[in-house]
């Protein structure tokens, strides 16, 4: 060994320096809970019944859903539309019952693909919540179906649509697509 | 001397077969078709046509094939496509379906005209999964339509308690107007109006009170005539078909009931190959026997494994078990005889029991004077 090598100093200051440069890095990891990851426009997280623009459901229950589940995870129960209940209903057949069950649901999205009505689809900005009891696992209407004052808004509906955004912005015609709350 | 029967020979799709004069193409065709199961997709659709009803046929024009050589006299083709259901074989006919690729263009033109006022509400009706025609405009149609005029309309109508009638749907088959024909004497039940205002009615609101009326349920190939009892209760395709029969003092109560779980939801006549129904059932059978204690269950009906009712259900021996575990099954454990018949009648039961008792005492005797 030469003489600098022996008195070690100069290989303490390099791994130093090494060791401080990454302090002033920017970090790679963020604070899961409080800070969420922008998860791109496909990801498939939990289900979402749409409504239409005046606020009508849009799922007429045809079951294709449910016959296309891999899991078989959705239960349907159809009803009849009253008079009355144009409103609220889209046609003349409604889900009286539509649940879904988010222990056997694998998110694979066949569910969207199959959908005749653009009714269920999966939300890219939220998850499933972990859950503590069991009587959270089966999500019945009440959680599943779109909240009209605060509505779940997407850049692009199909993928043929998000294909086609994706060409606009490589060829940077236009900027910005702007989310929206009708497929 | 006895005389035979004159067998005349005609070639359908290159395949030869021996017919008596009078058949039309399409039962020639069904005939190669029940002959050799592999050669079913030969036989022409039919949309209107229906072997049980005297005089269907020939509306549809689903079934149109070219014949290539009129007969072994007159060789000449026959100049347009023409329906099978009511075209007479011919000795030395030969006759073209799914080896012309004319009449596959044909047919999706056909396809495109059935469906011009046909709405496409199939996630609503209760036909779907069902229905003739979805089923032919999704083997022979193209997936885009260029219609862009206004579709007709009709009001729902109800056709007596039990049979609702959409009258948008209907593809003017005219198939429940012959049954009508044939369970009444008198006729209550017939088209009105011609051309794209032609209706199928019940003459001035005259409800058919006849007892085998709900039989247009099942001979209408789409969603125009339906169950009212059954009306959205539940998709074809989660529910269970069942052969069962009952003590009918007015049909043959031939039935399939479709159960949700435990439940009877639908009570149906048996429809063979051709989705065509043989026996009528009664308005008894059909609407007001839904209970299991009613009926005597003969086992499950039969299904395509292509049809959609058998989706989500799954059949034991396509279902494929390790092969270690066979192998041990196999070193372990006697085979179990499968092929045993389902019996459901109590007195044969009994007597099965009776006979196994006595063999097994007189086994268990053997055994005894041995020792």
């Amino acid at each position: 060994m030469t003489l600098a090598e022996k008195i070690y100093l100069p290989a303490i200051a390099t791994g130093m320096a090494i060791t401080i440069k990454h302090f002033f890095q920017k970090k790679v990891t963020i604070r899961y809970p409080e800070v969420k990851r922008y998860l791109g426009p496909v990801f498939r997280g939990r289900h979402v019944l749409k409504r239409d623009e005046q606020g009508r459901e849009r799922c007429t229950a045809c079951g294709l859903c449910a016959v296309a589940c891999p899991a078989e995870a959705i239960q349907i129960v159809a009803e009849e539309r009253k008079k009355g209940e144009e409103h609220l209903y889209r046609e003349e057949k409604y889900a009286a019952i539509y649940e879904v069950n988010m222990l056997r649901c694998i998110f694979c999205g066949l569910c969207e693909e199959a959908c005749p009505k653009q009714a269920v689809y999966l939300r890219h900005d939220e998850f499933v919540p972990v859950f503590t009891e069991r009587d959270q696992v089966i999500w019945g209407k009440d959680l599943l179906t779109e909240n009209m004052n605060n509505r779940y808004l997407r850049k692009a509906w199909t993928k043929e649509e998000a294909r086609e955004q994706n060409l606009i912005e490589a060829k940077g015609e236009a900027a910005e697509f702007v989310p929206r709350a009708i497929p | 001397m006895e005389t035979k029967p004159d067998l005349l020979k005609i070639t359908f799709d290159g395949i030869e077969v021996e017919v008596e004069a009078g058949t039309t193409i399409m039962q020639a065709a069904r005939r190669i078709a029940e002959a050799d199961a592999s050669q079913g997709h030969l036989v022409p659709p039919a949309m209107c046509y229906y072997k049980p009803l005297e005089g269907s046929g020939g509306k549809c024009r689903a079934c149109l094939v070219k014949v290539a050589q009129g007969s072994a006299k007159d060789t000449r083709p026959m100049p347009k496509l023409v329906p099978s259901c009511i075209t007479m074989v011919q000795d030395g006919m030969v006759v073209e379906n799914v080896t012309n690729p004319a009449v596959l263009e044909e047919r999706k033109a056909i396809v495109e005209f059935l469906l011009l006022n046909h709405p496409l509400d199939c996630p609503i009706c209760d036909q779907a999964g069902e229905c003739h025609l979805q089923d032919f405009a999704y083997e022979h149609g193209s997936s885009n339509q260029r219609y862009e005029e206004e579709r007709r309309t009709f009001e729902k109508h109800d056709i007596g308690p039990y049979i609702q009638l959409h009258m948008t749907r209907c593809i003017l088959c005219y198939r429940c107007v012959y049954t009508a024909d044939q369970i009444t004497e008198k006729r209550v039940h017939g088209v009105l109006g011609r051309g794209d205002a032609a209706e199928i009615s019940t003459y001035i609101e005259k409800s058919i009170d006849n007892d085998f009326s709900g039989n247009v349920i099942d001979v209408c190939p789409v969603g125009a005539l339906t169950d009212k009892t059954y009306r959205f209760k539940n998709r074809v395709w989660f529910s269970k078909p069942v052969d069962a029969h009952r003590d009918c003092d007015k049909c043959s109560s031939h039935v399939t009931l479709w159960y949700r779980g435990e439940e009877v939801i639908r009570v149906t006549a048996r429809k063979n190959e051709w989705g065509e129904v043989e026996e009528w059932i009664c308005n008894t059978c059909r609407f007001e026997k839904k209970k299991t204690s009613d009926w005597i269950i003969e086992g499950p009906t039969k299904v395509l494994r292509s049809s959609v009712v058998s989706a989500n259900k799954y059949r034991a021996d396509t279902v494929k078990k390790p092969d270690f575990a066979l192998r041990l099954a196999n070193s372990q454990y006697k085979p179990i005889d499968d092929s045993r018949p389902f019996i459901t009648d109590e007195e044969t039961v009994r007597q099965l029991s009776i006979e196994n008792n006595r063999k097994a005492n007189e086994r268990s005797a053997f055994e005894n004077t041995e020792n």
